[in-house]
């Protein structure tokens, strides 16, 4: 048996006295795409953080393809194949698109801290630049700087810089946030064709996109999982309609 | 050729664009430094030029920091200086003839600069660069006033009060220039110069060049595209240091002295100075700095004592109404006459001038007489044949009427511009 991409083993997290994930305990198989829901404070944002190296866990493990990464660098991290986004567009805002997306592919390619050749001296770092330009629909936008975009086109590099490394698993924290209908669309789209093949992990609050993405559901109710399941099972859930959907209306299987 | 790599090109800036922003200027920029000696300039205008050419390369080493990579020091002339107190041994080593030193020439000791400086700067910084913003500047505040208090300690490394002095006219000749006369000095200043600048901008393009930019902007998300931000700004630190070592290098063969105050808060916040009023976004903007303060320096001191006041004066309007810099001032006309509105534009410019015009007669008129004043002699400030007492009423309104003219006309100015719709 291969170990899963992501393993998340008695997980807890404490801010003072405030236990802001409690015993969390999850395995996320490779090439699974698996969404986290939530109410606003249930820890979603701190688990990410938790799984991406920002905070050291109070206890408990985070494993990646089964090594341990619980108290490793981001950095450090990220070599290994794992990739996130944030909430808030986190993009390098001076930089023109292709910069940021150059960026965001140096690593990958071998750059490392280079100083002594020209960033465009690598046929294959320009080359997996417009490739994943092109991927994300930002060719004719490379030359702008990040700061102009139109909001859902920084989503979308914010997605770009995210995927332009290569990672095999891959954490979008609300990527759709705070976008139009038909700009949600693309953006799922978007996200369905970066992670062919890759492990996904998503924090969504719109059900719309969570439902149609997901192969597995986790639900998280202050720090804790209370359900974590196939899409078709925990509409059923009622411990998930009690806690968390409320009266909110799911959408209909329209299947 | 691919796909790929055509439709690549296509977004990447043109063959045109590219000389036009990067080959041209330095093109410019060379054909000035060689074509200046035709001008057969006096021996004042050498020894200004190479303290100027010394000026432009630290102001661009300390930009690599400040502009481009985001960390506030205030003690950057402790890398300066220590690569010039190495070049000052090396030139008394040369002197002595020992070893290889015997057969190194003077010429290239701003290559023992660049060496000492940048080691200087991995020890220093391996542990100042930790951390950024406020923490950082601390730090670099607090080692500079650690390695000033250290040189007047280390007698044999530093000289005391008295400082190092060397000769550079000594070991072998390179380029046929004895290192004497300052028309040889020039060209040992046109070489380091034109050499460092070029390698300054050519890091800008380099991979940690950007990721140095990228760290500056955003530490965070370099953190997630699998780079160390700790490390880029130790990189980026030892190699400013580095090249602030190397214009030690050269103030050490123009000068053939250093003292403990090269090591200073007095350069460091200088350097400062020069890097911001220039403009810290550019990299053109300390080369201007440079050129402007280090003019101003020498040539202001002639007409007036109250020169550093009007430094200080200069800095603060500078950092309050044009955090670009004059760098930002030029290509914000440049780009104001291009526009669409250049008419309007021009006029408010226009307007502003003569407020900004009107407010340095009144500013200088009362920093002249409250000088002259202070100073008891009694003197009375007497520019074109006028004649301004501290006591007359003529010169309080010759100070108080520009001085609210010229304010009521900037008002104006900027008002206008908010009026206008976004």
């Amino acid at each position: 048996m291969t170990a899963p991409a992501l393993s998340l083993k008695n997980l807890c997290k404490s801010f003072g006295p405030a236990k802001i994930i409690n015993d969390v305990t999850l395995d996320i198989a490779k090439g699974e795409r698996h969404a986290i829901i939530g109410p606003n404070g249930a820890g979603k944002s701190t688990l990410f953080n938790l799984i991406s190296g920002l905070y050291t866990p109070t206890s408990g493990t985070v494993s990646l393809n089964g090594t341990l990464i619980s108290g490793v660098a981001p950095f450090e991290i990220n070599r290994m194949g794992l990739s996130r986004s944030f909430q808030v567009s986190n993009i390098f805002a001076n930089m023109t698109v292709r910069e940021n997306v150059r960026c965001g592919v140096l690593h990958s390619l071998g750059q490392g801290y280079a100083f002594w050749k020209s960033v465009t001296s690598s046929k294959e770092v320009q080359e997996k630049t417009y490739e994943v330009l092109e991927h994300c629909s930002l060719v004719d936008k490379a030359n702008t700087p990040a700061a102009l975009l139109p909001y859902a086109d920084q989503r979308a590099l914010e997605i770009a810089i995210t995927i332009a490394g290569g990672a095999n698993v891959i954490l979008l924290d609300e990527p759709t946030a705070g976008m139009s209908h038909s700009e949600t669309d693309r953006a799922v789209e978007l996200i369905r064709k970066s992670t062919e093949g890759k492990t996904l992990v998503i924090v969504e609050h719109d059900m719309g996109v969570i439902f149609d993405l997901a192969d597995r559901i986790s639900v998280l109710v202050y720090g804790e999982i209370i359900a974590s399941a196939p899409p078709s099972e925990i509409r059923g859930d009622p411990k998930v309609r009690e806690a968390y959907l409320g009266d909110e209306a799911l959408p209909e299987e329209t299947v | 050729m691919s796909d790929t790599t055509q439709s690549y090109q296509n977004i990447a800036p043109s063959g045109a664009a590219k000389f036009r922003q990067r080959i041209l200027p330095f093109a410019v920029f060379i054909a000035i430094i060689l074509l200046i000696p035709l001008t057969d300039p006096s021996r004042t205008m050498y020894a200004l030029m190479h303290q100027m050419a010394i000026y432009i390369v630290f102001a661009v080493a300390y930009n690599m920091l400040l502009g481009k990579g985001g960390m506030l020091s205030f003690g950057h002339a402790v890398y300066f200086g220590l690569g010039g107190y190495l070049c000052m041994h090396a030139m008394n080593w040369i002197a002595d003839g020992t070893g290889i030193w015997g057969s190194f020439p003077t010429f290239f000791l701003p290559i023992i600069g660049f060496v000492g400086g940048g080691l200087a700067a991995i020890v220093i910084g391996s542990f100042s660069t930790k951390r950024s913003g406020t923490t950082f500047a601390m730090i670099s505040l607090g080692v500079a006033e650690l390695i000033f208090a250290g040189a007047f300690m280390f007698d044999s490394l530093f000289g005391g009060e008295q400082g190092i002095n060397g000769d550079r006219m000594n070991g072998p000749e390179v380029f046929g220039l004895s290192m004497g006369p300052q028309s040889d000095i020039y060209w040992f200043m046109a070489f380091w110069t034109i050499l460092a600048v070029i390698a300054m901008y050519a890091f800008t393009r380099t991979p940690l060049g950007r990721l140095s930019e990228a760290t500056r902007d955003n530490p965070q998300r370099v953190e997630f595209i699998g780079y160390n931000p700790q490390r880029v700004r130790w990189l980026v630190f030892s190699l400013s240091g580095a090249f602030a070592g190397l214009a030690g290098g050269m103030s050490a063969v123009n000068y053939e002295i250093f003292t403990p105050e090269a090591l200073s808060l007095i350069p460091s916040g200088f350097v400062l100075i020069m890097a911001y009023v220039g403009g810290i976004t550019y990299f053109v903007g300390p080369i201007m700095g440079a050129i402007l303060l280090t003019y101003m320096s020498s040539m202001m001191s002639d007409f007036t004592e109250a020169w550093l006041l009007y430094l200080g004066l200069m800095f603060v309007l500078i950092v309050m109404y044009a955090p670009r810099g004059i760098a930002g001032i030029i290509f914000g006309i440049w780009d104001g006459i291009r526009g669409p509105n250049a008419g309007e534009m021009m006029r408010k410019w226009a307007v502003q001038l003569a407020g900004g015009l009107l407010m340095l007669i009144g500013l200088i008129v009362l920093v002249e007489v409250a000088v002259r004043w202070s100073n008891g002699w009694g003197e009375a400030f007497e520019p074109f044949g006028l004649h301004f007492t501290h006591g007359s009423i003529v010169t309080w309104i010759v100070i108080i009427v520009p001085l609210v003219a010229g304010g009521y006309l900037l008002r104006l100015a900027g008002r206008e511009k908010e009026e206008m719709p976004a």
